[in-house]
């Protein structure tokens, strides 16, 4: 037996939030004795990234080195997961939530008879039932589902176990799938995506700024202040809505929702909607010149004061820390 | 072209969420519910390609009869008829089979939905019904054109984009900006009255990952203020403290 993971690549790496779902499966099967994690990755991809997925815990890796699937269309990977889990013997997949990995396991989840838990934040409870956490109402409650199928899928959040790294290579089989020509049907004609720097929804510190900044021309000392700490950028919504920063930085209830181990949050006030799309982070800091802001109760550092004066003080101040 | 848009009835995003019976019912009391967000900007979507190229516009929910006024609001905005499914929403699963078998008969050329529910967030419906029904599923979809029988769509990906072609039919998972919200007016609301709302009763019971309890997540401590001109306090606390750099 073995679980099987399904892994995503984004500019020929594999993912982190992949290799963190593989790290989940891992502690999983060591606590159900389901034996080996076995990684399926789809498309090209050199040889040193497929065996360094055993790094994070993978004994195996299946290789479907097809060219047609480096894109990632949604119907021809559900079907070459599909065809891996059979092969495979596995009766558990784990995958990282994310835009492509919630479309192929709806899919998956049907063609396997699987009962499918997305949302994922720790390893599953197996007694009597199995039963999986899960964060839901935008992360402000949890659901506790129980899974009642032979087979099953896990579509696991960011963060809800550590990344493993200690691992040793993994041996790598290349693996032939036939996928229908029609599952190819659908076109993607071009990719847009932010080069060279840090995701927002895998990002391990954000950065965010609101109104409170006043306008785009703005953004430069935010910026600043993310490269320093290596985070991602991101806004709410009104500025996504003015268009001052581009939609894929809004965070919040409609938009991006973030897990990162630190968000900093400047001139946002903090709306419900807002808190919705980051109260998964582990620490929140808010730099706000309004003391009554809402987000200050959401938040376990604040400072009150003007973020044109503090956020370049708080960069410098970084800068010689880090 | 014949659309179908699926919508949840939700509590409204500023909603107290609570829970009854030894944790395991959410606690509607004084909670307002409406069509869900995403929902709405599917809804508001198909409305607008209904009026361009002319067809019929039904919208179902699968719900008890609370959701009813949930349904009307959308006949308000602009749906032709509803459907409702005479049943409480179980799982992603058989709401997906509840969508599926519907669809299967009557036969849609476009069936859009909400990415995701704000309640459950699974986001995993259109996917189900679109393996259900053998047909191409996209999520989460900001731009969607129809032109004769291709859609031109963009989905979002982490950090940015992906434009897409796709011939009919096909399924949508949709997201803002791919239309702006639709109040309804005056006369939306009084057309909405008399226009057609079924009744269907569920096929199948079957649930595989159904929601067993419910648990809030432990109350935040309160925050700690740091004066404006000490920010190197900050720093350290951020390292040692909550160890975060």
């Amino acid at each position: 037996m073995s679980i099987l993971v399904y892994i995503e690549k984004a500019e020929s790496k594999v993912k982190k939030t992949s290799l963190e779902a593989v790290s989940f499966a891992s502690e999983l099967a060591q606590k159900t004795g389901e034996g080996d994690v076995v990684a399926l990755a789809l498309g090209s991809l050199d040889s040193s990234e497929l065996e360094g997925i055993g790094k994070s815990g993978a004994s195996k890796v299946l290789h479907v080195s097809d060219s047609r699937l480096d894109d990632g269309v949604i119907q021809a990977h559900a079907s070459a997961v599909a065809q891996a889990f059979e092969k495979s013997g596995a009766k558990t997949v784990v995958l990282a939530k994310s835009s492509l990995g919630d479309a192929v396991a709806a899919r998956l989840a049907v063609k396997i008879n699987a009962g499918l838990v997305s949302n994922v934040i720790e390893l599953p409870e197996i007694g009597a039932e199995y039963l999986v956490k899960r964060s839901i109402f935008t992360g402000k409650a949890f659901a506790y589902t129980s899974l009642t199928t032979e087979n099953k899928i896990l579509a696991v959040k960011k963060n809800a176990v550590d990344l493993k790294t200690d691992g040793a290579n993994a041996a790598v089989e290349s693996l032939e799938v036939a996928i229908p020509d029609s599952d190819f049907g659908s076109k993607i004609t071009a990719t847009e995506r932010a080069t060279g720097e840090v995701l927002l929804p895998e990002a391990d510190i954000v950065v965010s700024g609101g109104r409170g900044m006043k306008g785009p021309e703005n953004w430069g000392m935010l910026e600043d202040l993310a490269k320093t700490l290596g985070a991602a950028t991101g806004c709410s919504k009104p500025v996504s809505d003015m268009e001052w920063r581009p939609h894929h930085e809004h965070v919040g209830q409609t938009g991006v929702k973030v897990a990162p181990s630190l968000y900093v949050a400047i001139g946002i006030s903090g709306a419900i909607q807002h808190l919705a799309g980051v109260n998964s982070s582990k620490c929140i800091l808010v730099i706000n010149k309004d003391p009554e802001a809402p987000f200050f109760k959401a938040a376990d550092y604040g400072i009150v004061g003007d973020a044109f004066e503090i956020v370049p003080k708080l960069n410098e101040a970084l800068k010689a820390e880090l | 072209m014949k659309i179908l848009v699926c919508i949840t009835h939700v509590a409204d995003t500023t909603s107290k969420i609570q829970f009854t019976a030894d944790n395991t019912k959410f606690d509607t009391t004084g909670v307002q519910f409406i069509i869900g967000p995403y929902d709405d900007y599917a809804l508001a979507r198909a409305v607008e390609l209904r009026d361009q190229t002319g067809g019929k516009l039904t919208v179902l929910n699968v719900g008890e009869a609370e959701t009813e006024p949930t349904l009307r609001k959308a006949l308000a905005i602009g749906a032709d008829e509803a459907i409702r499914i005479n049943s409480f929403p179980k799982d992603s699963i058989f709401v997906a089979k509840q969508i599926a078998n519907h669809a299967k008969e009557a036969g849609y050329d476009l069936i859009l939905m909400g990415r995701e529910s704000i309640d459950f967030n699974g986001g995993m419906v259109h996917g189900m019904v679109g393996e259900l029904l053998g047909v191409p599923s996209f999520s989460p979809v900001m731009k969607l054109e129809v032109d004769g029988s291709t859609a031109k769509m963009a989905r979002e990906i982490e950090g940015g984009k992906e434009l897409l072609e796709a011939g009919l039919p096909l399924i949508a998972g949709c997201q803002e900006p791919i239309a702006e919200w639709k109040i309804p007016n005056m006369r939306g609301i009084m057309s909405a009255r008399t226009k057609p709302l079924t009744v269907v009763e569920p096929s199948g019971d079957e649930t595989q990952a159904a929601a067993v309890k419910y648990e809030l997540p432990p109350a935040k401590g309160a925050v700690k203020l740091i004066d404006k001109d000490n920010v190197s306090e900050l720093v350290k606390l951020l390292k040692n403290e909550a160890k975060v750099l």
